[in-house]
């Protein structure tokens, strides 16, 4: 279980986050949903270290979270999948993958297999740079670079963009999949609200960085009055 | 065949590569920093020199080379990341001009001091290198036992440096925290301790390259013994492309060639000048460095 308590961000006079307050459990997909700059991207930094916030408190299980360092926080088993997927296109698809493995205290070798197994495709392609990987390979190695370390907490930070919708789609059934078989605690940002709402338990909808809906992921679905919160921008 | 490799041409290129890899060794140092830390280290020569005084004069004056070499590469490591959490820490972020600034002051500083604690005046090293050249067929070939020693501890240290960021988990992690630093600490890569450490180790690079320099029968050891290989290996640094540690062997080592010819076929006092025109035109036509591919990070 990750907890927020009235967690507030702010960059100078910017104040991204107000007074966020939800928590996510284990075994179920929490969406954030929200327009652009409604501090998404913000609550997933704030949670993974790289951004220190104004007041408020993270925590996980019985460690606060705030405070620490984004490298001592992973160790803690909670793994950040940032926008853009930070894949190092400079390594190959194993150099990354072995990088995600380097805070388990165990040798690589069966981690790798392990994701290999998960997704073939990154096991035919472990030599190559990961900079000829297309858009939907990247997304599964940064997955399986976050899953390596074999985390409590996945953030993942728009996991769909710039991807086609077939591939979106088996990308949430796998999101799904993971989340269910190893009781992980997923919260997924998503500007893609409708994929993110076919398959999240909750979804907490930020507004101007407030959050203005805590609810059953079908519940915030039907309800006509908060799209304008979350569609602000695209829909497809 | 001997009058080959005795002729004129082959001398200038085994000189040129004795004087170059001595570059490269620099420019790595410089490169190894610059990757990690987008910092230009102008100290960089004067710490190394530190380093050697540390081995060979200030803890070990009556040891055997072997040792005091070993001494001033550990002093060069220590002082390294002294400098790194002591004063570059706090530059990181600042403008531009002010790691500059304070990297060539604190190259004054070092060799001040070192002149204030040891003098200027020269002082041999006990290397056990003849620096006489070798006879082939009754005439000398470019190539002494100590120019061999240069060469082979040269590539040694470049082939560890290699091997350390290639094989290794702890090159992994140095060569993620340089090109991904915020991603590298979301997989918990202490990024800051991988800034010392590269810190560390051109440092260490930097004290072998002092030791091979103040080793020199002809030169021995002096507060601004670095002054001229640090303006060469800057240089062949700049030429290669400050990313590219490939980059930093070649151009050292072709540098070295080249102003050997210059100084052998043209002019002695002309080879700075021409060091110089080289770097101007390769800022002009291949401002990121020869050996740099042209990336564009889309990652």
């Amino acid at each position: 279980m990750i907890g927020v308590e009235s967690l507030s961000v702010a960059y100078g006079a910017v104040q991204a986050l107000r007074e966020v307050t939800f928590e996510a459990p284990p075994g179920r997909i929490t969406a954030v949903l929200g327009a652009n700059g409604a501090g998404k991207t913000t609550l997933l930094r704030t949670i993974s270290g790289l951004v220190s916030p104004k007041e408020g408190r993270i925590h996980l299980g019985g460690a606060t979270l705030t405070g620490r360092a984004p490298e001592e926080i992973v160790r803690l088993g909670v793994a950040h999948v940032p926008e853009g997927r930070g894949v190092i296109g400079e390594f190959t698809v194993e150099e990354n993958l072995r990088l995600g493995a380097m805070i388990r205290r165990e040798p690589a070798g069966p981690l790798l297999e392990e994701q290999y197994a998960l997704f073939p495709v990154l096991g035919e392609r472990r030599r190559q740079g990961a900079v000829t990987l297309s858009g939907g390979e990247r997304q599964m190695l940064a997955m399986a670079r976050a899953l390596i370390a074999r985390p409590r907490v996945l953030l993942l930070d728009e996991p769909s963009l710039g991807l086609a919708p077939m591939v979106t789609a088996q990308l949430m059934h796998s999101i799904r999949d993971l989340c269910a078989s190893r009781e992980l605690t997923v919260i997924l940002v998503e500007q893609n609200a409708k994929s993110a709402l076919r398959i999240a338990d909750t979804a907490v909808v930020l507004y101007l960085g407030r959050v203005v809906a805590n609810a059953p992921a079908e519940e915030v679905a039907r309800d006509e009055r908060l799209r304008q919160y979350y569609l602000g921008m695209v829909e497809s | 065949m001997n009058a080959f490799l005795t002729s004129r041409p082959v001398s200038d290129i085994l000189t040129g590569v004795t004087n170059g890899v001595v570059y490269a060794l620099v420019a790595l140092s410089l490169v190894l920093i610059w990757r990690s830390a987008r910092l230009l280290n102008f100290a960089q020569g004067a710490m190394a020199m530190i380093a050697t005084y540390v081995g060979f004069v200030a803890i070990a004056p009556h040891a055997n080379y072997w040792v005091a070499m070993v001494v001033s590469i550990v002093a060069g490591c220590l002082i390294g990341a002294l400098t790194e959490r002591g004063l570059v820490r706090w530059l990181y972020g600042k403008p531009e001009l002010n790691p500059v600034v304070a990297m060539v002051g604190f190259l004054l500083v070092l060799e001040s001091v070192a002149a204030a604690i040891w003098s200027t005046s020269s002082r041999g090293l006990p290397s056990s290198f003849s620096p006489i050249d070798w006879q082939l067929g009754g005439r000398p070939l470019a190539l002494s036992p100590f120019a061999a020693y240069e060469i082979v501890t040269a590539l040694l240290v470049m082939g560890f440096i290699a091997g350390l960021f290639r094989f290794t988990k702890l090159g992994l992690r140095l060569r993620a925290a340089a090109l991904a630093p915020e991603v590298s600490r979301l997989l918990g890569v202490r990024v800051n301790r991988m800034l010392t450490i590269g810190w560390v180790l051109s440092s260490g690079v930097g004290a072998v390259t002092a030791v091979l320099v103040a080793s020199n029968y002809f030169t021995g050891l002096t507060p601004t013994a670095m002054d001229g290989v640090f303006a060469f290996g800057f240089i062949a640094a700049a030429i290669g492309g400050l990313d590219s540690p490939g980059g930093a062997l070649a151009s050292g080592v072709t540098l070295g060639i080249v102003l050997q010819f210059v100084s052998d076929y043209v002019n002695a006092n002309d080879v700075i000048l021409v060091a110089l025109g080289l770097l101007i035109v390769s800022l002009m036509v291949r401002p990121n460095g020869v050996f740099t591919r042209d990336a564009q990070r889309r990652v």
